[in-house]
């Protein structure tokens, strides 16, 4: 495997996970090659969650997720400019709602500092209200970590697969998974919709279907069993209400449902925690809304309800051991598994993923670095965030930044060809949404919809009735028959 | 930079635009500039190719493209207007400067001597209506689906729900059954339609699309594409009632659920909104709450015949260029017009009196429910100062009144419209 010719690594799974993965190997002298079976990154779990940054004391000391959750946080701000990652640091609240609950506080206090989280703090109930004075007067006090942060989980993995692919890995998107190839009790290459790929180490970091891949490359040692939390999100009018990252006291299998706001400034509530019918159910139920209404009404009576914009629902790729699956596999050599990723998932991530490159330098000890990896992303045009001479510039310079594609959030034609240009460019219309934010103002995409499937047939020469809107099989519109006329018909 | 100056400043090229830059011209403004972001005039009557437009205007039954062809025609006769195309505006303050954004002129800056807003308005969304269930595609509103259709030349969907009926939901109930695809239904959650009597015989019962009064849609089903919509009839408190749930196989769900007038740029501009309508709160000659701010069409009250929208635009034109010229007297007294039992809403708002004119004066009234044989009263300090017997009115169907000198010259304070049951 050393010498000229490289190590082939593919990674399974196209999450933040998948993703922070590719990043952090195309760091060194390896042939890298992530797939996703879905037609872009990033689009189950990683796509519908709180999107939070957690400060790390939820975690049991001495368990995995305590581990990677410190760990990665401190990765995040170490690569967030270098890569343009969306963060703000808000700090979370942990609020107990009753005097008896504060006994909880003080064991997440103590839990936090052996995980090494800084800053904590308990708060009494005027020292809360101050903070968040919309939660409810009846609170008894709640536990402060000013590190915890909000984030663009889509940004993240495409500003991590980006970088993994300005760095030579490839990514392949609409590439499902049919078998793993097993030559001599090892690893040879992985069968998929797009062909065969020799690989001398598979990462398996296939969330929800993790089980799965384990079982085809004879690993069954674990099972995914997803569950699903359901969301409410709310328009930025009702935003300003919630100011930080608001827990309730955690149950035994979740973080219990949380007020929050988003990067982009939306407040949103969620998640419940219900069996999924299968991988693939991400359908939001009346009895959910309502149990997830009811529970953030319990921190804030007062919810804008009127000011809900978009329910949606997303699967914990939660495992039967209780704590992430990080390592090589026991039973077959040169698949490495990075599963059971739930919460804290998201955080965990780059944490996740320099602990594969660690395996690989120990499985390859002669691996070493590459002298020219490129550690920036280039930086993303906001045209409505430029200032005025910046604007006329960029006009200038290339016209279709003056054409408004998105009326309500001015987005403008440039930047849409920009965002299906660019590595890992966008191939769907929720591809391009969420590149480039079209269609997540007030329309909900009624008018630039139509327009920006006919610039994505445009610039990828396809036809219309070939674009999705975001999952395969998601096609948008059909020919009308040909030859076919209305007068005329018999 | 480019930048430039006017006397009047159109904001957007559909009907209301194009009326409002001719009359802005024929009452001696000399330079008009008529902002259009779209890639030519018209506005939404470009994808309208039914017919059924201009009977009051043009005296005469013509297309939305037919209609549009009329409007730009008189725009060139009349002359001095620049028509900027792929034009958006994307500022505007008090002081009457715009700021547009366009590919071929880059960025720009207006100084007008007055303002007509002419915007429009957008469609309410699936967000809007809470459906639980999947996000599959296969999900429009009726106005994107009709654009798609009509002028892109591409179909939504084979098999069709149409959720909500209004007008542009029944049109294109019609349009979608004539391009070979089977509406399965339309549903709508009042027990009356909120389209345009017209339009339910001519689009439903003319195809057979059966309309499903006080239904609503309870859940879509479908991973990738919709297969499916689920409907329960309704009570009264418009509440699904267990036990009478029925499921349509579909391919497409078409949202016809209400129009928005557009006013994120007015709003910015601090120009007051009347919560009832949606748009801004103005006289009778169009005048918003900032002066030689005008406003005519969808942007200010969502009407249902575009003949009404050039008549109204009309008016906020000539008015524009006599503000601009500096021709409009300060009013004498300002009236204001309140929406009274059974009433949802009435335009213009306020009116004002000025010395030596006394005009009659022609307002909308969109009543609160349905009602048969009703009298609509205009008061004043609890006295009836004009009256008008109507034999059936509809929430659909905008009541116009010409309200005379008298009935509002003398009076003071403030108006109140009513419609209630006549007497026997």
């Amino acid at each position: 495997m050393e010498g000229n010719k490289k190590s082939k690594v593919v990674i399974i799974g196209g999450g933040i996970v998948g993703c922070a993965i590719a990043w952090e190997l195309a760091k060194y002298q390896l042939d890298v090659t992530l797939v996703e079976k879905q037609p872009d990154l990033a689009m189950e779990t990683t796509k519908a969650n709180s999107a939070i940054l957690h400060a790390g004391f939820a975690a049991r000391p001495g368990t995995l997720k305590a581990r990677y959750n410190v760990r990665g946080l401190a990765l995040y701000r170490q690569w967030e400019a270098a890569l343009g990652l969306e963060i703000e640091y808000v700090g979370s609240l942990v609020v107990a709602r009753q005097a008896a609950e504060k006994e909880k506080l003080a064991e997440l206090l103590a839990w936090g500092e052996a995980n090494g989280v800084p800053d904590l703090e308990l708060l009494d109930r005027e020292a809360v209200l101050a903070l968040e004075p919309a939660l409810s007067p009846e609170i008894a006090g709640a536990l402060w970590a000013p590190g915890a942060a909000v984030i663009w989980p889509f940004g993240a993995a495409l500003a991590f697969a980006e970088n993994a692919v300005a760095n030579g890995a490839r990514v392949m998107t609409d590439c499902e998974v049919r078998s793993i190839a097993i030559a001599a009790g090892r690893v040879a290459g992985v069968e998929t919709s797009r062909g065969f790929l020799p690989a001398d180490v598979v990462v398996n970091a296939a969330g929800v279907w993790a089980d799965d891949i384990s079982r085809m490359a004879g690993d069954d040692s674990f099972t995914i069993t997803p569950r699903k939390g359901e969301y409410v999100l709310f328009d930025r009018a009702a935003s300003g209400k919630v100011r930080h990252i608001i827990f309730p006291i955690p149950t035994a299998v979740s973080k219990g449902i949380l007020i929050s706001t988003t990067v982009h400034g939306n407040m949103f509530i969620g998640p419940n925690a219900q069996p999924a019918a299968g991988k693939d159910d991400t359908a939001t139920t009346e009895a959910g809304m309502a149990e997830v209404i009811a529970g953030a009404q319990k921190l804030m009576p007062d919810l804008p309800l009127g000011k809900a914009i978009v329910e949606f629902a997303g699967l914990r790729a939660g495992s039967d051991r209780g704590d992430f699956i990080i390592g090589n596999s026991a039973a077959v050599d040169g698949l490495v598994q990075a599963a059971g990723i739930e919460s804290p998932g998201l955080t965990a991530a780059p944490a996740i993923a320099e602990r594969i490159g660690e395996l690989l330098c120990e499985r390859w000890p002669n691996l070493k670095k590459r002298a020219d990896h490129i550690p920036d992303n280039p930086k993303t045009v906001r045209f409505s965030k430029l200032s005025a001479a910046e604007q006329a510039a960029l006009i200038e310079q290339n016209p279709l930044y003056g054409r408004v594609i998105c009326r309500c959030e001015l987005i403008t034609e440039g930047e849409i060809i920009a965002a299906i240009n660019r590595p890992c460019g966008a191939r769907t219309v929720d591809g391009v949404k969420r590149r480039a934010g079209t269609g997540l103002g007030r329309c909900q995409g009624g008018f630039c919809g139509p327009r920006v499937v006919l610039i994505l047939a445009r610039e990828l020469g396809v036809p219309v009735t070939a674009i999705v809107k975001d999952a395969a099989g998601s096609s948008l519109f059909m020919d009308k028959l040909p030859g076919h006329c209305e007068v005329l018909k018999p | 930079m480019r930048r430039q100056n006017c006397d009047v400043a159109v904001i957007g090229g559909g009907p209301a635009g194009l009326a409002a830059a001719v009359s802005a011209r024929r009452h001696g403004a000399q330079k008009v500039l008529l902002l259009e972001r779209d890639r030519e005039l018209g506005g939404i009557l470009q994808q309208c190719i039914h017919n059924g437009f201009g009977l009051q205007r043009y005296d005469e039954e013509l297309t939305g493209p037919g209609y549009a062809s009329r409007a730009a025609r008189a725009l060139e006769a009349a002359g001095g207007v620049e028509v900027q195309l792929d034009t958006m505006v994307v500022g505007l303050t008090p002081d009457k400067v715009l700021r547009t954004v366009s590919p071929a002129a880059g960025l720009q800056e207006v100084q007008a001597k007055a303002v007509v807003l002419a915007m429009g308005c957008r469609e309410r969304t699936r967000g809007a209506i809470r459906i639980p269930g999947e996000r599959p595609a296969g999900i429009y509103t009726a106005g994107a689906a009709q654009r798609m259709v009509n002028m892109e030349g591409y179909l939504p969907g084979k098999e069709i729900v149409i959720v909500g009926s209004g007008d542009i939901g029944l049109i294109m109930a019609r349009r979608m059954t004539l391009e070979g695809a089977q509406v399965k239904a339309v549903l709508e959650i009042m027990p009356y339609s909120n389209g345009l009597t017209r339009n339910l015989v001519q689009c439903l019962d003319d195809f057979n699309v059966p309309l499903y009064l006080s239904h609503t849609i309870t859940r879509i089903e479908g991973k990738s594409r919709v297969t499916s919509v689920t409907c329960m009839a309704v009570d009264e408190n418009r509440c699904p009632i267990p036990g009478t749930e029925k499921t349509f196989a579909c391919d497409c769900v078409l949202l016809s659920v209400g129009l928005i007038p557009e006013n994120e740029l007015s709003e910015a501009t601090g120009i007051a909104l009347d919560p009832l309508t949606g748009g801004p709160v103005v006289d009778q000659h169009r005048e918003t709450s900032v002066p030689g701010f005008f406003a005519a069409g969808n942007v200010l009250q969502v009407h249902d015949l575009v003949d009404w929208v050039s008549a109204e635009s009309d008016i906020a034109g000539r008015s524009a260029a006599l503000f601009a010229r500096q021709l409009r007297p300060a009013p004498e007294k300002t009236l204001l017009l309140q929406a009274g039992s059974g009433v949802r809403n009435v335009v213009p708002q306020r009116l004002v009196c000025q010395p030596g004119q006394a005009e009659a004066v022609r307002l909308f009234i969109r009543v609160a429910q349905p009602a048969r044989n009703v009298r609509l009263r205009c008061l004043c300090q609890g006295e009836t100062c004009y009256e008008r017997r109507l034999p059936i009115v509809k929430p659909s169907e905008m009541v116009v009144v010409e309200l005379p000198s008298a009935a509002y010259q003398p009076a003071s304070g403030l108006l109140t419209i009513a419609v209630e049951e006549a007497a026997p």
